[in-house]
């Protein structure tokens, strides 16, 4: 699977509160929380955002709650997938159970800049610059959670194989 | 090869034999968990799993503690349909009402969580049984709704950095500050990922209610479990509660850590975390002249009898400082009784307190107790993110009950010394 689209890069520590507020947790419609997707970090962004974009991030994307209004509201905003230096620990899970696709690389995350375009193979884990024609390497993922991404996330995994 | 007390507690649970930190296992689950924000999403996968009923009942706790009593018309409805679920599950650990108290309070105090238990929860503060010895840790909504279905979970097995604090607490240094300082001290990711195993003579000397907050706070650290062994104390807790069999485990001497660090807990003062997140810890006395609109003494880091019992020490017979408001939220309706039956009430009353029932509430920003744009507030919560609680412009600082209080009476950030002399 390839994922192309423009770049929205964000500092570290970029924590759940910041993806989505708590003042809005009244509600799991992704509709709804996918117009206060990242509010407290750009105001902007759930306007400026189109299908397909890329979030690029530093260290520890996802730190704090283990909300999943947070990949829930990433995903219905049309983003196509999150790179990041690191992510936080539940964030990580919740994006393999829920089907969001991550990529962890320094590199890429270092070196891509606000509005550069973006392309990710998700099979080999390589990223590229279309912009400045930069190549980076993701960390490979896990074979489990790459079933749970064919799956469609963990619910539909353990659908098709009665069990985790 | 030795084992730490979080693998012997993950290889107790697994088929898997031999596993190694970085493997994926499955695991069975003791206790899972959500409240009204988690609770609803994992139902309606659980629902789409067509299963009629939970695998096992009496393994799963909701409670409903974060916008209740419920703030507005949209969570009313969220709570309504977690309450019909839980209802038509039979649930027997289902609270809401007069019976919800802020979750990670209520379970160890209804002895649903005991030593050597695997719990999820889906919410990442889960990790606060860390300190009951137990393997806890939070996850999301679909890991809950997966292990209704199944009665397991999936996880990476992690490594293990171990922390040790040294030497003899000085007065009003408490957990809360233990933790807040190791976080200063190792970041926000400093234990991404990891375990962290906390021991020492500093740790030994703490009650329970200071571990808790030590361990509820370890996701404050990157961290996927905060775990101190059970001693005699834990015991004393568990035991009038437990209404099932339980394990203690203890890491063996030679078990393979990634680090140990030690602390020489000598001279930390009370610590005070500035914004916008819970490592920019300084002493109290670094913390300069900041002005306060707001004090919240509550949540499940430090919203226990003892928490509170601090916090009455400091204000009997003060007033809380003109424009301020302090709200205190006892964490659970038996914490409220007993500050009541105690005396406690009164005197956060008599000094122009606001008491609140139990609730997240102010903690996440929720309700009974929001910022305003440019405000100041401290707290003992453990989250000082921007927009933790309310408007994105104002602020939060977090600190243990003492220096809550004593900041509530003096109106801006103050170490306790300046008010009992
Ligand atoms: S008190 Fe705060 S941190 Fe604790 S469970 Fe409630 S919202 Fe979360």
């Amino acid at each position: 699977m390839i994922f192309k689209g423009k770049a929205y890069t964000f500092g570290s520590d970029v924590d759940t509160d910041a993806i989505i507020p708590a003042r809005y947790l009244s509600t799991s419609d992704p509709d709804v929380l996918k117009l206060h997707c990242m509010e407290d970090a750009d105001p902007e962004f759930p306007n400026k955002v189109k299908p397909g974009d890329i979030i690029v991030a530093g260290k520890n994307f996802g730190c704090g709650s283990s909300r999943e209004h947070a990949p829930i509201a990433i995903k219905a905003a049309g983003v196509g997938c999150v790179i990041a230096s690191s992510f936080a620990r539940i964030f990580f899970r919740n994006s393999f159970n829920m089907g969001l696709p991550i990529f962890e690389s320094d590199e890429a995350s270092g070196a891509i800049r606000g509005g550069d375009m973006v392309e990710v193979d998700a099979d080999s884990g390589v990223i590229r610059n279309l912009t400045t024609g930069a190549r980076f390497q993701a960390k490979p993922i896990p074979s489990f959670m790459q079933e749970l991404i064919a799956d469609g996330g963990l619910m539909e995994h353990i659908r098709k194989r009665g069990s985790i | 090869m030795g084992m730490t007390i979080a693998e012997k507690i993950l290889a107790a649970h697994t088929q898997t034999a031999g596993f190694q930190p970085g493997d994926i296992i499955k695991v069975d689950v003791d206790v899972a968990l959500a409240n009204d924000i988690t609770a609803p999403i994992a139902i309606q996968e659980f629902r789409k799993s067509g299963q009629a009923r939970i695998a096992h009942p009496d393994r799963v706790v909701f409670v409903l503690d974060h916008f209740t009593p419920t703030k507005d018309i949209a969570s009313a409805n969220q709570c309504k349909y977690v309450r019909d679920f839980a209802l038509e599950q039979e649930m027997e650990h289902f609270f809401d009402g007069g019976e919800a108290g802020v979750e990670h309070a209520l379970l160890p105090e209804k002895g649903l969580v005991l030593p050597g238990d695997l719990v999820i929860g889906a919410d990442s503060h889960t990790c606060t049984y860390g300190a009951l010895g137990a393997f806890a840790t939070g996850v999301g909504s679909t890991d809950l709704a997966a292990a209704m279905v199944t009665g397991q979970a999936w996880m990476k097995v992690p490594s293990t950095r171990k922390f040790v604090f040294k030497g003899v607490l000085g007065p009003w240094v408490g957990g809360k500050d233990l933790i807040l300082y190791l976080i200063g001290k190792i970041g926000v990711d400093g234990a991404l990922y990891r375990v962290m195993e906390m021991e020492g003579p500093a740790i030994s000397a703490l009650p329970l209610s200071d571990r808790l907050s030590m361990s509820n706070m370890a996701i404050e650290a990157g961290g996927k479990a905060g775990i101190i062994a059970a001693d005699a104390k834990t015991l004393d807790y568990v035991k009038p509660r437990a209404t099932r069999p339980y394990t203690v485990y203890q890491s063996d001497p030679d078990a393979v850590y990634e680090s140990v660090t030690t602390f020489d807990c000598t001279d930390i003062e009370p610590q005070v975390a500035f914004p916008h997140l819970p490592e920019n810890a300084r002493p109290v006395s670094q913390a300069g002249d900041v002005r306060l609109d707001q004090v919240v003494i509550g949540s499940c880091t430090n919203g226990r009898i003892e928490d509170l019992q601090v916090a009455a020490r400091i204000i009997r017979g003060q007033k809380v400082a003109k424009g301020l408001r302090c709200l205190i939220l006892p964490a659970t309706p038996s914490v409220f009784r007993q500050a009541s039956r105690e005396g406690l009430i009164d005197i956060f009353l008599d000094a122009g307190a606001i008491v609140g029932p139990p609730t997240c509430g102010p903690c996440l920003g929720g309700h009974m107790g929001i910022l305003a744009k440019g405000e100041k507030g401290l707290a003992t919560t453990n989250r000082n993110f921007v927009g933790r609680m309310g408007d994105p412009a104002s602020e939060v600082y977090l600190c243990g009950p003492a220096v809550a209080a004593a900041s509530a009476v003096t109106g801006r950030i103050s170490a306790p010394q300046e008010v009992v002399k």
